[in-house]
């Protein structure tokens, strides 16, 4: 669990000096309130307490990972009752939980603070100024993301805003674009999941099925024409790699067996590229990954591991 | 030497911890002034004893037989006087049925005379291996006698010998591969001849090179025409010495769930059984004694014991110095399969390969929490069982539903748990679905 944590503290360093140290503090009101939350609710539900096993701070970083850099201190404490009281504790506690915390937490706070949820994004920071943003009034300066700017404005918007698609891959890359807390450096999200592959905690097969069917299908549906998408832009913007590494492999909430992860995972960058597409909302990944959640013990009914040798046919009674 | 043999499915690799006993030459225990030798050794119906309360006994005398059903005859393991015939504390059973026996310390060991096998017809060679009271002593105990008259309806072409001990600390079969190559060669061919085949593959582990050199000198001097016996090095992996495993790995054939190994045309023996064959055909010896490792840093001195079978832990523990202050755990058989004991006043059975007295740094005691989904146990499952699902339906309540994850093909070699990041004990709840289903 610690190992996990430490894998995303790179991207959280970093996003100090994208959007400045109001990330931190997002992040560590978060923290804060998933390891209280996790004790109050261990407490009263009369369970053992178990706020050393890193998993609430885990929550805690991923819900500041997944809202918006310029939102009030207050939503990351409401993200927290929602993850860990209501989301895992009143499912069961750890390993019972049907859906992500996290995402559940981002889930309810864009429902009940929609405005703050979706334009509360600050444009990247210029020459490392990362106490600017503090004290100034959010709207003044808030700006779109990439994927907004995207469905709204279409393709020329888009290049009107940030520049040529093909010098993006770089900046965007490395995170300098607007977004959520945690999820605009591909490059350090990248690295975090390849450690946690080769210590063996995580295997490739969510991460590659998740980020290859969103590669895929908006290479072939994301443009103006068929294949006219691009790929590389569809999976460096909003927050496919992050959730690709980091939620849709959650132990608890993805099935257990490795053909029921690929399909899994082909069905969350399918749900991912057709919200981006043709929903309401410009990124899907959240609800993608939410919506296949439930599914993960049906698919693990559908696909079992495939079994030493089946038993002869019965013939006299052979047992 | 990357392409050597294994089983594909599953394993995992534990510390071999063989290192405490592995150089230490097989030792004769001193007899203890009493043995208590259960009546139930073997997978079958328990012996009905044949003496009384103040007999007296003859090394190899008969002390029980089957009367009805499965199974085979017991024998003294020393002169003496037939003192009760009572209960035993047993590891798993809580008490059994047992003769005690109060031995004659001045009676001489019993000398027994060598003669051909080779004269003596495949018959009478199995009616000795089931008179010498042989089971499987790798620690399934199944009737020897059994496994040699595979039904007619299922042809054997191939013979194989485990030797893969691939249990940590356990050195008691590389012992005796060390040390009794000849004879467990010889053995093979007894069986060889028995069956009426001529084609016998021996698997050892990659981690003994010394047995490996010396079984395969033995079998390359032993082999003719009509009985060819090879040596096969296998990958190091747990499992490798589960029945099941070893014949895909030197096979690469499938026993069918439930079925026996006959079924797909193969025999398997241990290598120590084969050597106690030898002991029956050869020399007319009843199997009474037993290579036992003893190990682990809770002991003062390890060492791999020939022991009587009727031995009782506390005379081991006595014979070898006493335990050590760090002593936390104490197993009878190997630390992946074997059961936990809490009295030392159990006996030594045929089948008893190991006894380890394990430190508290050898141990992971800790307490075991939830089950995170992580799905380690699927991927370390030899046999491509659900053990998470299993032990979930049993904390559940409902152990009548864990059939479909496969329960009953389990055969108990601990990955699952061993890999758990949850330290859940999965073989247990496994256990207990297997009797609670049994029971309904």
């Amino acid at each position: 669990m610690w190992t996990v944590a430490a894998c995303l503290v790179p991207p959280l360093i970093l996003s100090v000096f994208i959007f400045g140290i109001q990330t931190l503090i997002i992040t560590a009101v978060s923290v804060v309130s998933c390891v209280g939350v996790e004790y109050l609710s261990q407490k009263s539900l009369g369970r053992k307490v178990t706020i050393k096993d890193g998993s609430a701070v885990i929550t805690g970083m991923l819900i500041a990972f997944v809202i918006p850099p310029g939102v009030n201190y207050l939503l990351p404490v409401l993200g927290a009752v929602m993850a860990i009281y209501i989301g895992k504790h009143l499912l069961g506690g750890i390993g019972y939980n049907i859906f992500n915390p996290a995402l559940l937490a981002r889930a309810f706070l864009l429902a009940t603070f929609p405005v703050a949820m979706t334009s509360s994004w600050l444009p990247p920071l210029k020459e490392m100024a990362i106490f600017s943003y503090l004290g100034t009034s959010i709207d003044a300066i808030s700006t779109a993301t990439p994927l907004a700017v995207l469905k709204e404005g279409g393709m020329v918007a888009f290049t009107a805003q940030f520049g040529e698609a093909a010098n993006l891959y770089t900046t965007f890359f490395l995170g300098w674009r607007p977004g959520c807390i945690g999820e605009t450096s591909g490059l350090l999200i990248v690295l975090g999941g390849l450690y946690l592959l080769y210590r063996g905690y995580i295997t490739w097969h969510i991460p590659v099925s998740v980020i290859g069917s969103v590669a895929l299908l908006s290479w072939a549906f994301g443009g103006e024409t068929l294949f006219g998408g691009d790929p590389l832009l569809a999976v460096l913007s909003g927050g496919i790699l992050l959730g690709a590494f980091f939620m849709a492999n959650d132990y608890v909430t993805c099935p257990t067996n490795k053909t029921a992860q690929l399909v899994y995972g082909v069905g969350i960058g399918a749900l991912t590229v057709l919200i981006r597409q043709k929903g309401g909302y410009p990124e899907g990944i959240c609800y993608a990954i939410l919506l296949m959640n439930p599914l993960s013990s049906v698919f693990d009914d559908w696909f079992k591991p495939k079994r030493f040798a089946p038993p002869l046919a019965p013939q006299g009674g052979a047992k | 030497m990357a392409s050597l043999l294994t089983f594909p499915k599953g394993g995992i690799h534990p510390p071999e911890a063989k290192e405490l006993t592995a150089d230490l030459a097989v030792e004769e225990m001193v007899v203890p002034a009493e043995l208590e030798i259960v009546l139930g050794q073997h997978i079958g119906a328990p012996c009905t004893p044949t003496v009384a309360k103040k007999d007296a006994v003859s090394e190899g005398d008969l002390l029980g037989e089957v009367v009805k059903g499965l199974g085979v005859p017991l024998h003294s393991p020393v002169a003496g006087t037939i003192k009760t015939l009572g209960m035993s504390a047993h590891p798993m059973r809580v008490s059994v049925p047992s003769v005690t026996i109060k031995t004659d310390l001045e009676a001489p060991a019993r000398k027994y005379q060598k003669s051909d096998w080779q004269k003596v017809s495949k018959e009478d060679l199995l009616k000795k291996v089931h008179a010498a009271g042989v089971i499987g002593v790798g620690g399934a105990g199944f009737p020897t006698h059994v496994k040699l008259n595979p039904p007619p309806s299922n042809p054997v072409d191939t013979l194989i010998l485990n030797g893969a001990e691939c249990e940590p600390y356990i050195t008691a079969d590389y012992r005796q591969m060390l040390e009794a190559n000849a004879e467990i060669v010889e053995g093979a061919k007894i069986i060889l001849k028995i069956l009426g085949i001529n084609k016998c593959i021996i698997g050892i582990e990659n981690n003994k090179p010394e047995a490996i050199k010396v079984m395969t000198e033995a079998a390359a001097t032993g082999s003719t025409t009509e009985f060819q016996v090879s040596v096969q090095p296998l990958q190091v992996k747990y499992p490798q010495g589960s029945e099941k495993q070893l014949i895909q790995t030197l096979t690469g054939r499938k026993v069918p769930a439930f079925a026996l190994p006959s079924a797909v045309g193969v025999v398997v023996h241990n290598v120590s059984t084969t050597k106690a064959i030898y002991d029956a055909a050869v020399l007319g010896k009843p199997l009474y004694e037993k290579i036992v490792t003893i190990s682990g840093k809770g002991i003062k001195r390890p060492a791999n014991l020939r022991i009587k079978v009727g031995t009782k832990l506390s005379d081991i523990v006595a014979y070898l110095g006493g335990v050590t202050p760090e002593l936390s755990k104490i197993i009878m058989g190997g630390p992946m399969m074997g059961f936990a004991v809490s009295s030392l006043d159990i006996p030594i059975t045929k089948t008893t390969s190991s006894v380890l007295f394990l430190a508290g740094d050898e141990i992971d005691s800790s307490p075991h929490s939830q089950c995170i989904r992580c799905g380690w146990c699927l991927e370390a499952c030899p046999m491509g069982l659900e053990p998470k699902e299993i032990a979930l339906h049993v904390e559940a309540g409902r152990p009548e539903d864990t059939g479909r994850f496969g329960v009953f093909e389990c055969f108990e070699c601990g990955c699952c748990a061993y890999v758990c990041p949850a330290k859940r004990p999965l073989v247990q709840f496994i256990r207990l679905a297997k009797m609670k289903a049994k029971n309904e």
